[in-house]
């Protein structure tokens, strides 16, 4: 009985090995912060763009009112990408657009929006990316649908086609 | 004369001390937050946008009189358990926290039983 306990144990102890790497082999590596759906928009102070104006998230946000918060730089290529359809949604009257200028050079900022076009109500400027951080983002370009002061959708990366539908869904 | 000297010269000592210690728990901080863009480097070591935006917003929350702790659930309310490379004790750690323990208990039994056991 002993004799036969020492490779039993062994062998499953490989087994469990085995199918513990297996699996990690087939999981993603890249790590994507959870989206905590409902959370509270954080309270902040910020720069506007055009004014520079210090307002705070109340000033911004009203409740009861549907906002897409869109992070966004002039030298992020994926931003160009998703411009147009921002332009589009920001015809939607049920929606407000606004904007946080990630990390930018103000001067590239405004050529990239008289070039493309203007689809924020206001923009916030984010000079040392630090905004970003508080709405837990990690890169551009990234968007938040908000409503009543609470996160209710995140999008990581340009927005597509299908995520302007979804919101439009959401906004009715 | 000699006395203003002095208190200016222990005044520069003490300021460049204070800098000193904030700078050692910024590096400590950040040497315990893993940068989500250049995933398997630490703040302190990436160069990312996103890790140099961390280091600045750590440097605030010290001048602001953050604790460490309090800097550390900041980060983790914001971007989850990951971010942090010694990660606390709650449920989705516990295999973590306690799996070294109890191979080390096993491993413990193991040998008391097969030697000291065997000796007597």
């Amino acid at each position: 009985m002993k004799n036969k306990f020492l490779p039993f144990s062994v062998t499953l102890i490989f087994l469990v090995i085995f199918i513990i790497f297996y699996k990690g082999l087939k999981d993603t590596n890249i790590y994507t912060p959870e989206v905590k759906i409902n959370s509270e928009i954080p309270s902040f102070s910020a720069e506007l763009f055009y004014s520079n104006k210090i307002v705070n998230a109340s000033e911004i946000f009203d409740l009861n009112k549907y906002y897409l918060l869109n992070i966004w730089s002039s030298w992020c290529i994926p931003c160009r990408q998703e411009h147009s359809i921002l332009i589009d949604l920001a015809k939607d009257k049920n929606v407000k657009v606004i904007g946080i200028n990630y990390k930018d050079n103000k001067e590239n900022a405004e050529k990239f929006l008289e070039e493309l076009g203007n689809p924020y109500e206001k923009i916030i400027f984010d000079k040392n990316g630090i905004g970003a951080i508080e709405w837990g983002a990690y890169g551009v370009p990234e968007s938040f649908l908000i409503y009543n002061g609470k996160i209710i959708k995140k999008y990581v990366g340009p927005l597509k086609k299908e995520s302007i539908k979804e919101i439009k869904l959401l906004i009715k | 004369m000699r006395i203003l000297k002095l208190f200016f010269i222990f005044f520069l000592i003490f300021s460049f001390n204070h800098l000193k210690a904030d700078e050692d728990i910024k590096n400590k901080i950040t040497k315990n937050l893993r940068c989500l863009i250049c995933q398997g480097q630490s703040v302190y070591d990436s160069d990312s946008e996103f890790a140099n935006s961390l280091k600045v917003l750590v440097d605030k929350k010290i001048e602001e009189g953050f604790s460490e702790q309090q800097i550390y659930s900041f980060f983790k309310d914001k971007y989850g358990e990951w971010i942090l490379y010694d990660p606390g004790l709650n449920k989705n750690t516990y295999i973590l926290w306690l799996l070294p323990i109890l191979i080390f208990l096993i491993g413990g039994a193991i040998i008391f039983k097969s030697f000291i056991i065997k000796k007597n």
